[in-house]
């Protein structure tokens, strides 16, 4: 059969399609975004990106509630947004099969934190699988929906980076969907009010029990014997670093990692001298082989960020490849702005207006960066808001210094919105600016609530910003261009000058979204005084030439003509294009 | 496991490494081989320092790999090369795209300017292409990735039919002649001994 190479993702979406899911439901968020927008392209599927991973989840309950199978997706910070409708979802069980795929970020390559998901099947009491490459993502996420049918409970499948963007070779196979029951009206299981609840809640512990039984001898766990000196516990991508770095010792490869099947794990331990847990984040498995009263051995391993086969090898004592000399005191490339992006002038005009920001989730946290440096704090999505407002009631900012939360406008759907109503409700004096760019862009350009663009482009509506603020009791709304600097520094004086609740909506479209660009500038290096003023907009296209005086690279400059606003010498001026080839 | 061939392409994001560890796998896949590849999405790719890892042969288990552990280092960007030259294995290759671009704290004068990157990294053995030049010889500044790719293909020996199929389905249509033409002149360059191994 020929295989197809297929991301983590692209897998599990692949496992739902064959599962024969109908209804798929997430909110994008790195590393799990592709999953859901591979599953869309599908054919004979509903697929929608929900404001939030709640409404996802309960979305997708409700399809199973009414005998369909369907698979919620997220990234690891997104299932604490689910996690209200994942524990009372225990209880109930399932209609058709709930599959929820969660992707963690160990090394934290593109989130806030490092939480390990794993924590949230044992916390809820849900199964918990997790493959450990993309063959596995189709075939685990798959058996995940017969095992959340057979044993009527949502099942969580679990990704980390390495698998969800690790690419491998997969057999695809076809679809089948199973002959859907019909709804059946049943208060103990569907109405969890306490005295049904208190039923679930046993029967609960029931069906866990089964599955810990069901452990014992299904193939998604398997036991490898080599030799019989170490054995290693482990599941997921770091059972692929197991078998690279230590090819010979003997695994227990743990495809299912809640609940534990007690029997195998005892008998594993027992046919080796040493045991050892090897895992990413934190020590779960370690903890859980303890409970069953095995004591795992102790290796030197990172207690945070990613493993590798490497650090593996060095936990063991074996012998470090040959290295070339590492090139010491290179500068940083952190991330930064486009060229062209909207939130710039907004982060330069708040740094001038020595605003202390309170910030979100999005490419617009790069704000917080020099040399723009305009950005003070980022915990989770939506906390902007409720933060400006309890910053503003403590005075935290010093008399001088207004406080300013900044959101984008998916976040602001995603979870700004509460915060925003909290802040009229209770009569706060913080300033919001919604940065408006017109798509999810920094997980690479999703649809979502504000502009209306749905996951399978079925046909959906603008939600207005502006006449919903309003709604919501706020008497200051302001709406301009952010590329005009000029408005923007006016906008903000006057939003920060209001008495109560002041809005202002940046709108403009993110830079990667604009394709056809205005002529790129140059600096005329005679006007150029080199004071530094276009530098600190932190553009990628200018940087600081010789003499300290402004150069503008004209393959990177799209002419958005900000810096061009700041120049007080006229210095920066038009030119032609740099490798003029037409279309291509 | 020692066949396992381990090549990391190295860049800044938005240079296209992704499309071209892609192609590269599938070109691997396609012959025969068992292959992964791991990339890194989100934050990094706005502008920041990214690399993806591509392995092949006969089984492949980590998609991720170790300082000392790579035998082709193909870079888009020369400070990219020297962040990563102790992945690279005492006789691995490393090919550097001639072109430097300044990261943020260079730019802004938080950070010294570099110097002698490119004599750090011709003294470890670096061959280096102008592969911007050629992809706008070839049509498309975009196929820079591609030309790298070229240059790769000749010490890799696979056959060139596998890579232009993959290749021309890979990439956008309208760029399907611009990309071929882009990766003939990266191979040629290589031919005519300008990147030896």
């Amino acid at each position: 059969m020929s295989r197809t190479l297929l991301s983590g993702n692209e897998a599990v979406a692949q496992g739902a399609w064959a599962a024969g899911a109908s209804v798929g439901a997430g909110y994008p968020g790195t590393p799990s975004t592709e999953a859901l927008e591979s599953f869309a392209r599908k054919t004979g599927v509903y697929a929608e990106w929900a404001p939030n991973e709640k409404v996802a989840l309960e979305v997708v309950s409700g399809a199973s509630f009414g005998g369909a199978r369907a698979i919620a997706t997220m990234k690891h910070v997104g299932l604490n947004v689910a996690a209200d409708p994942l524990f009372t979802l225990a209880y109930t069980g399932v209609g058709g099969g709930i599959v929820i795929f969660v992707a963690d970020d160990p090394g934290m390559h593109s989130s806030q934190n490092e939480q390990d998901s794993r924590n949230y099947a044992a916390f809820a009491r849900v199964p918990l699988l997790e493959p450990s490459d993309s063959q596995e993502a189709l075939y685990f996420t798959k058996r995940a929906f017969e095992i959340s049918e057979e044993f009527d409970i949502p099942v969580l499948v679990r990704s980390t980076v390495r698998l969800s963007h690790a690419k491998g070779l997969v057999e695809t196979g076809e679809r089948r969907v199973p002959e859907r029951d019909e709804y059946q009206k049943d208060l103990g299981k569907w109405v969890m009010m306490p005295a049904m609840a208190r039923c679930r809640r046993a029967d609960l512990d029931r069906r866990v029990a089964d599955l810990a039984a069901f452990g014992e001898t299904t193939d998604l766990n398997s036991v490898e014997i080599r030799d019989r000196s170490v054995g290693i516990v482990c599941g997921g991508v770091v059972y692929e670093y197991v078998r690279e770095a230590l090819p010979e010792v003997s695994v227990l490869k743990l495809g299912m990692t809640f609940p534990l099947p007690p029997a195998l794990v005892r008998s594993f331990a027992e046919q080796v001298d040493t045991v050892y847990t090897i895992e990413e984040a934190d020590p779960y498995l370690d903890r859980q082989l303890r409970q069953l009263g095995i004591e795992p051995g102790t290796l030197d391993l990172p207690a945070a960020g990613e493993l590798s086969p490497g650090a593996i090898r060095r936990a063991f004592g074996m012998a470090e490849p040959e290295l070339r000399e590492p090139e010491e005191g290179l500068p940083a490339r952190p991330p930064m702005m486009c060229p062209g992006c909207p939130h710039r002038p907004v982060f330069a005009t708040l740094r001038k207006l020595h605003a202390v920001v309170t910030g979100d989730i999005g490419c617009y946290t790069l704000g917080a960066l020099p040399p723009l440096s305009a950005m003070d704090s980022c915990v989770c999505m939506g906390a902007s808001l409720g933060m400006a407002h309890g910053m503003s009631l403590v005075g935290g900012a010093g008399e001088k210094r207004p406080v300013v939360g900044v959101i984008g406008d998916s976040t602001f759907a995603h979870s700004g919105v509460t915060g925003l109503m909290d802040m009229v409700y209770n009569g706060g004096n913080a300033t919001v600016v919604i940065l408006d760019n017109r798509i999810t862009a920094m997980t690479g350009h999703q649809g979502n609530p504000i502009n209306g663009v749905t996951l399978q482009n079925r046909t959906s509506r603008e939600l207005e910003l502006e006449p919903l603020v309003r709604a919501l009791g706020v008497e200051h709304v302001r709406t301009v261009d952010p590329h005009e600097m000029a408005s923007v520094e006016e906008a903000l004086r006057e939003a920060i000058d209001f008495d109560g609740v002041s809005v202002l909506i940046t709108r403009a479209p993110c830079a990667l979204l604009v394709r056809e660009h205005p002529t790129p500038y140059a600096v005329d290096v005679d006007a150029c005084t080199a004071c530094g003023v276009c530098i600190r907009l932190g553009c990628p296209a200018i940087s600081k030439a010789d003499l300290s005086k402004a150069d503008i690279d004209v393959s990177l400059c799209v002419g958005c003509g900000q810096c061009v606003q700041v120049c007080r010498y006229g210095a920066i001026v038009h030119t032609g294009p740099a490798c003029d080839l037409g279309d291509v | 496991m020692s066949d396992v061939v381990t090549v990391m392409l190295a860049g800044v994001g938005g240079q296209g490494t992704i499309l071209a560890a892609d192609v590269l796998a599938k070109v691997a896949a396609a012959a025969g081989l068992d292959v992964k590849l791991s990339e890194v999405h989100g934050m990094a790719q706005r502008g920041g320092s990214v690399d993806t890892v591509v392995r092949f042969g006969e089984r492949v288990y980590s998609p991720v790999t170790d300082p000392g552990m790579v035998d082709h280092l193909v870079s888009f960007e020369v400070i990219e090369a020297a962040r990563r030259i102790h992945y690279v294995k005492p006789e691995g290759r490393l090919l550097v795209n001639s072109r430097t671009v300044q990261p943020m704290p260079v730019l802004i004068g938080d950070s010294p300017t570099p110097f002698g990157m490119e004599a750090v990294l011709a003294d470890e053995g670096a061959v280096f292409i102008d592969a911007d030049e050629l992809a706008c010889e070839a049509g498309s500044p975009k196929s820079a990735n591609i030309v790298l790719m070229g240059a790769l293909s000749f010490g890799l020996g696979f056959d060139e039919t596998l890579w232009r199929e993959v290749i021309s389905a890979r990439v956008p249509p309208k760029t399907v002649e611009a990309n071929l033409r882009a990766f003939e002149l990266g191979r040629q360059a290589c031919e005519r001994g300008e990147c030896e191994l």
